[in-house]
């Protein structure tokens, strides 16, 4: 006997103590469920940190009202398996209550409304922890982020008082009112991701697989014809097959083109592939990282 | 079905472990540290189409003649400039050997605690320095900081050979130079490597401009190293983090404590040792979502039955009754501080070591470290930020301690001040029974 595990299960070890710390130290934390792959792998994690004992947090899903339905579908039946308690925010009850205003426009989305759903659920149920599942690779602003991540009694995030993790050792302690987001998959890649999904069997909603769907061309990324994005002038609709990187919102979350219907296949499409994960398929990001580009230029060349 | 994970290939990779190895980087800016990582990170082809195009366009722009890998890594220099807060950056990537995650730090005595910071879930430590420049002050410190932190593989990768026309004396007056500092340090493994990071010398491939240089190029050393050994499994740890007890009608007297094994090997049927009430018992099984195990050793996380009842909580240890850690109020430990306000003797603070939190007095200060001499100032009243040095704890209930050198999970813990709930100090225990 070797003693040696692989990469996998020292992540899965490292995701699992992460959790359980935050369970133990922090009063009300709550795990963050998006629909996407990397939410389901944090509640295989939560399963491995606390079962046959039940989750010491809720499950809640911000929900933009611009989701694609089969998400909804089936984030209602994995929890229901996992007999565990859900929390829906509706960011359209933001706008009822008049907290937010919707966009307009054919670019319109809820993107940046969210927040505001999410500061005022974490006020209502008095979280002070939330588990996500962003990685460290996902862009190299996150490079440096922290497992624990702290937020001001406004929800801000303060590079700068970002406090230092070693070893093992993390430090949960808050003031009333503020909040940490703790992110178990730090050191995980997406390809990471995909294997663990393969190597445990989590099963995935059918939009991460190739289908046929109906799909118009914006900015050089496909994005699924819903009520929830106008068409502009020249953009026309027609089928194609595809499949999706990440899920989230249907007015920003690009598909990309795919034959593959398995999982083999679309590890190994991953694992081929040369694009970034948000680079292809996140709109959001896209902006964000010009942005960030222009910066660098201004500061530095 | 689609999701179900149904393909042979994929459990056959499984089934061969990917090992893992964490390395810190440490380099003052302009050694090459970013044009290295981007290096690495490009020949592994871990660099998306997407990043290079946008590298691609700047290096184009500045008319640099090259691509600059260096941007890859968002470098050093454009933080600086830009004055964002200099800190560590983690890094991934992967060959079909080993998965690879790089702390990226600062290598300037002001980011001392970063590098601390990075330093302390290292396996390897990549030394880079200027071939032209020779050993200077500050390779001596990070050398110091990586065998201060127990990091237990050290590579010095001799970098710009290109500039010194690949000469072998320039590169072993270096290793020669090196090798006299490192002997007043605990250094365990040691290689030096001659490479040239923008050229690529020795960092994927060998070099053939350095036909006199025998030893292996940088990746495959970061890919062979043995870290198998560098556990400790011997001294059975088992902090216990959190208990699992359901109270559901079908788990009515199920009873486990969960945690991440710190040391040693667990196996069903062991007799241990439950500190800090000094209980006997024997482990009845080894938990875990996927069903019990025979053993259990580090870094898994699982959970323990134990045969009799006893009353186990968060902040216990289960270890083995003729092998146990020091149960102690008081200890002596290396402290690097990461704080604006200064430690002094007479400081209260908050501690964190495994899963226990106590509260700390700082009783003595036995000396501070000058980390470019390694110099003792006996006299020093006080550590400032970035300051290391010999510091006496009394703490307010006992903490279960093991030596640093034998343990880096149980031999270490940090301090938060309780005013700002910041994390201020990272301690190492020194050594333990006089
Ligand atoms: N000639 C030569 N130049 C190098 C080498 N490695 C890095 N450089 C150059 O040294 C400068 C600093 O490198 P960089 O990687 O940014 O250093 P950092 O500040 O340590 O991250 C850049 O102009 C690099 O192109 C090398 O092996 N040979």
């Amino acid at each position: 006997m070797s003693y040696e595990i692989s990469h996998l299960r020292y992540l899965e070890a490292e995701a699992v103590h992460v959790m359980r710390e935050v369970a133990a130290e922090l009063e009300r934390p709550v795990l963050l469920f998006s629909g996407g792959k990397d939410s389901l792998v944090l509640l295989r994690l939560a399963e491995k940190a606390f079962r046959p004992g039940r989750f010491p947090f809720p499950i809640m899903h911000i929900d933009t009202g611009h989701n694609f339905p089969e998400a909804l579908e089936f984030r209602d039946r994995r929890i229901a398996e996992l007999g565990e308690r859900l929390i829906v925010a509706r960011v359209q009850e933001s706008i009822d209550r008049g907290r937010v205003a919707e966009e307009k426009g054919p670019r319109a989305s809820r993107n940046r409304l969210q927040t505001t759903t999410l500061l005022d659920a974490f006020a209502e149920h008095r979280f002070d922890a939330a588990f996500g599942g962003a990685r460290r690779d996902e862009d190299r602003a996150r490079a440096k982020e922290r497992f624990f991540s702290f937020r001001d009694d406004f929800g801000q995030w303060d590079p700068k008082a970002q406090r230092p993790e070693l070893w093992n050792l993390y430090n949960g302690r808050i003031r009333p009112g503020e909040q940490v987001r703790v992110f178990p998959l730090s050191n995980w890649t997406e390809l990471d991701v995909w294997q663990y999904v393969a190597e445990e069997g989590i099963e995935l909603p059918e939009l991460y697989f190739s289908h046929q769907r109906e799909v118009f061309e914006r900015d050089g990324m496909l994005y699924a014809v819903s009520p929830h994005l106008e068409l502009e002038e020249g953009e026309a609709p027609f089928e194609a097959m595809v499949r999706y990187r990440t899920v989230g919102d249907m007015s920003c979350t690009g598909a990309v083109r795919s034959e593959a219907d398995t999982l083999e296949q679309v590890i190994a499409e991953i694992a081929a592939t040369r694009i970034t994960e948000r680079g292809e398929t996140r709109a959001d990001d896209r902006t964000s990282e010009a942005a960030m580009e222009d910066r660098k230029r201004e500061g530095y060349f | 079905m689609p999701g179900a994970a149904s393909d042979g290939a994929l459990r056959a990779h499984a089934e061969r472990p990917v090992e893992l190895l964490r390395f810190a980087t440490a380099g003052s800016v302009d050694d090459g540290k970013s044009t290295l990582i981007g290096r690495l990170l490009y020949d592994t082809k871990q660099v998306y189409a997407d990043q290079i195009e946008a590298i691609e366009r700047v290096s184009e722009q500045r008319g640099d003649g090259y691509v600059d890998l260096g941007l890859l890594t968002d470098g050093l220099r454009a933080e600086r400039e830009q004055g964002i807060t200099i800190d560590v950056a983690y890094r991934y990537f992967a060959t079909p050997r080993r998965r690879f995650i790089i702390a990226d730090t600062p290598g300037h005595i002001q980011y001392t605690r970063n590098m601390v910071t990075g330093a302390s879930t290292a396996a390897l430590s990549l030394i880079l320095v200027d071939a032209r420049k020779g050993v200077l002050e500050q390779s001596r410190r990070h050398a110091f900081i990586a065998t201060l932190l127990q990091i237990p593989h050290l590579v010095v990768c001799v970098n710009k050979m290109d500039l010194v026309d690949y000469d072998e004396e320039a590169f072993h007056r270096i290793v020669d130079e090196f090798r006299e500092f490192a002997m007043k340090l605990d250094v365990h493994d040691l290689s030096f490597i001659p490479i040239s990071a923008l050229h690529g010398d020795n960092v994927v491939e060998r070099s053939e401009r350095m036909p006199w240089y025998e030893g292996v190029p940088l990746l495959y050393h970061l890919e062979n190293v043995h870290i198998a050994s560098d556990r400790n499994l011997i001294d059975c740890r088992l902090p216990v983090q959190w208990v699992v007890r359901p109270r559901s009608d079908e788990h009515h007297d199920y009873r486990g404590y969960a945690g991440q094994v710190a040391g040693g090997v667990f196996k069903t049927g062991d007799d241990v040792l439950v500190l800090p009430s000094e209980r006997e018992t024997r482990i009845e099984r080894i938990d875990t979502f996927d069903g019990p195990l025979s053993e259990a050793f580090p870094p898994m996380a699982v959970t323990l039955h134990l045969e009799d009842h006893l009353d186990v909580s968060r902040g216990d240890m289960i270890c083995r009754p003729n092998n146990r850690p020091l149960a102690s109020r008081e200890l002596d430990a290396m402290v690097c501080w990461m704080s604006d306000r200064p430690l002094s003797v007479g400081g209260r603070y908050a501690i964190k070591h495994t899963t226990r939190q106590a509260r700390a007095h700082i009783d003595e200060l036995e000396y501070r470290v000058d980390v470019n001499t390694l110099h003792r100032d006996e006299q020093a009243t006080e550590l400032g930020l970035n300051d290391i040095g010999r510091v006496r704890l009394r703490t307010s209930v006992p903490l279960l301690l093991d030596e640093y050198r034998r343990n880096r999970t149980t031999g270490s813990f940090i301090l938060v001040d309780e005013a700002t709930n910041e994390t201020v100090g990272a301690g190492m225990v020194g050594a333990i029974g006089e």
